[in-house]
């Protein structure tokens, strides 16, 4: 059984009160992603891509098509309460802006005292659960005396997404959604995101959806990528294939006008 | 030479501290070559970019140094001129900085035509022979002239980015310095600016050009040489196929190995982390200010700070491991 399964998924947005405008944001679009896989969903702005995470994320529902995590209808199968919360601590998202993932106004441990609550095990005492949050802490590279008690003003960007990670490290999730994760926050730190994200796949077999517009990224992370245009998979494959052989026009013009480290541009 | 920056530090200064933005820099742009200035965000790029084109507001101050600038074939001190005459006799003509997101700054209940008549004011032109020659540099740039008559928000942000880089080089002048020019722009905008740029010089309409950027994969499509900056202080300069074949400093290394092109290369390079943070400049580490972080370090690292010295024909680094002081 694939872990996620996205068949003939489409969505619609209607925008207008009286004369209805209607955009088709994500056009019947199927994929698969296993345990253990990390697949890139690339595209431009207004690609859809973004919407496609939102659904799978469970945060707006789809106009058809369904989505299947764990053999389960996110949209259909999933009734109570508790089979919902169930889903929140198997699916995890990292969003691009670390800023709007924090509430300025509580420190940031927050987050992860959260993130313990969610668990499916409750933590017997405080102390327990204080340990495992140094524990995750620790796993992602941050001095736990670095940001305890610390607001989300006082701590550097790449500290907050890692801080994210370290939260998924809490809740072990199955599926990680990244959207952007690496935008914001400067080259040096990019790479070891990127490193902690694939440390989660390697320990604890978790897949991993990247969205970005980064096809370098895509490129070096990806086991599979989907080449999204107009809300359409237009090119999709192993890296090597979409970068080295593209074969739609899209991707064919996007990996050209890429700047490359090795290579010049023609005709500059 | 067109411009040469000897020992120049310029510092913020606040009330109690300095900010020690550019910490004794020193290095020269030749005629007819592109350079690209890379570094992190912090790094000092921008101040570098102020300085040069003499764009200097408190609280930064120019501590120490001097800027030479070759103005009708003859060096002028230009880091002694009073901001009156910096604006009359150098910007425009001589120097023209196109600064971070200059396109978004375009107020947009001003047509583009108005900031051409305010450079004529500004240089005692005449506003209609400068607006034909707007005309003609829009073509240039591959802008139709009737966008001139528009007002800047009707322009995307390619085309806008475009127009100003036209207004901004109509008195054609010897040294353009474009900071992060291309880090709002998609990747086919990027490519079309880029080409527009080096249309430019190979008209003869600018000299030589400094490319400020954070993103070295795009400047090394254009650039002759690289400075590569951190902490306020130069720590290599190299043409740019030396340094992507073999980068010295080890943390040119690290930059470089953080980058990620879809490239077979990359991918079997693997990516690398460099440690730590950038240091905070008001009380930046003693020694080198990359030793906290480099894995290089060494004792003399800690003690003293490394000079930009040649190592070879044409490339400077300012490290210990290339030094002969550390025997």
């Amino acid at each position: 059984m694939s872990r996620l399964v996205v068949e003939n998924l489409t969505k619609i947005f209607s925008l207008g009160f009286f004369s209805r405008r209607h955009i088709e944001a994500v056009k019947n679009i199927s994929f698969k992603i296993e345990g253990r896989e990390i697949v890139s969903l690339v595209g431009e702005s207004g690609s859809g891509k973004t919407t496609t995470a939102k659904m799978i994320l469970r945060l707006f529902p789809p106009t058809s098509g369904k989505i299947l995590f764990e053999g389960k209808d996110i949209w259909k199968d999933l009734k109570d309460q508790e089979s919902i919360r169930d889903f929140r601590r198997k699916v995890h998202a990292v969003f691009q802006d670390p800023f709007a993932s924090y509430n300025p106004f509580y420190p940031v441990e927050r987050t992860l005292w959260q993130a313990v609550n969610l668990l499916e095990k409750k933590l017997s005492n405080k102390k327990e659960a204080l340990e495992l949050i140094k524990e995750s802490l620790v796993r992602v590279g941050i001095d736990p005396k670095d940001i305890l008690g610390k607001y989300p003003h006082q701590i550097s960007g790449g500290q907050k997404q890692r801080i994210m990670i370290a939260r998924c490290w809490i809740l072990k999730p199955l599926l990680i959604v990244a959207d952007e994760p690496t935008s914001m926050i400067d080259a040096s730190c990019r790479g070891g995101i990127i490193q902690l994200l694939e440390e989660l796949r390697e320990v604890e077999g978790t897949s991993i959806i990247f969205i970005t517009h980064d096809l370098g990224l895509a490129y070096y992370v990806s086991d599979n990528i989907f080449v999204m245009k107009d809300g359409e998979i237009v090119e999709r494959g192993h890296p090597d294939k979409v970068v080295l052989e593209p074969t739609h026009e899209y991707s064919k013009l996007l990996v050209e006008s890429i700047p490359k480290l090795y290579r010049k541009l023609e005709g500059l | 030479m067109l411009l040469k920056v000897e020992n120049a530090k310029a510092y913020y200064k606040l009330e109690k501290v300095s900010v020690k933005a550019v910490d004794g820099v020193s290095f020269e742009i030749f005629e007819d070559e592109v350079v690209g200035v890379v570094g992190e965000s912090g790094s000092g790029k921008t101040t570098l970019s102020n300085l040069v084109s003499m764009n200097i507001l408190k609280p930064l101050t120019l501590v120490e140094g001097k800027i030479l600038l070759k103005i009708n074939g003859e060096f002028k001190e230009i880091s002694s001129m009073s901001r009156e005459e910096v604006k009359k006799k150098l910007w425009g003509k001589e120097v023209t900085i196109v600064p971070q997101s200059a396109m978004n700054a375009l107020m947009p209940t001003i047509r583009m035509a108005k900031y051409v008549e305010h450079l004529a004011h500004s240089h005692d032109l005449a506003e209609e022979k400068l607006l034909a020659k707007a005309e003609k540099r829009f073509e240039e740039v591959g802008l139709d002239p009737l966008w001139l008559k528009r007002y800047p928000f009707e322009l995307s942000g390619g085309m806008k980015q475009r127009a100003v880089i036209a207004i901004a080089t109509i008195l054609n002048p010897k040294l353009l310095i474009v900071d992060e020019p291309t880090s709002a722009l998609d990747v086919v905008n990027q490519r079309v600016f880029l080409k527009v740029l080096m249309q430019l010089k190979r008209m003869g309409i600018v000299r030589s050009i400094i490319f400020i950027t954070h993103d070295i994969a795009t400047v090394r499509q254009i650039a002759d040489r690289m400075i590569v900056m951190y902490a306020g202080k130069i720590v290599e300069i190299s043409s740019m196929e030396e340094i992507l074949r073999k980068p010295l400093h080890p943390y040119t290394r690290g930059l470089l190995n953080s980058v990620l092109t879809p490239e077979p290369e990359i991918r079997k390079r693997g990516i690398s982390v460099i440690p730590g943070a950038p240091p905070n400049l008001i009380s930046p580490p003693h020694g080198c200010r990359f030793h906290p972080r480099c894995p290089h370090v060494m004792d003399i690292c800690k003690e003293k700070d490394p000079p930009l010295e040649e190592v070879e024909e044409g490339r400077r680094v300012a490290c210990f491991l290339y030094s002969e002081e550390r025997r």
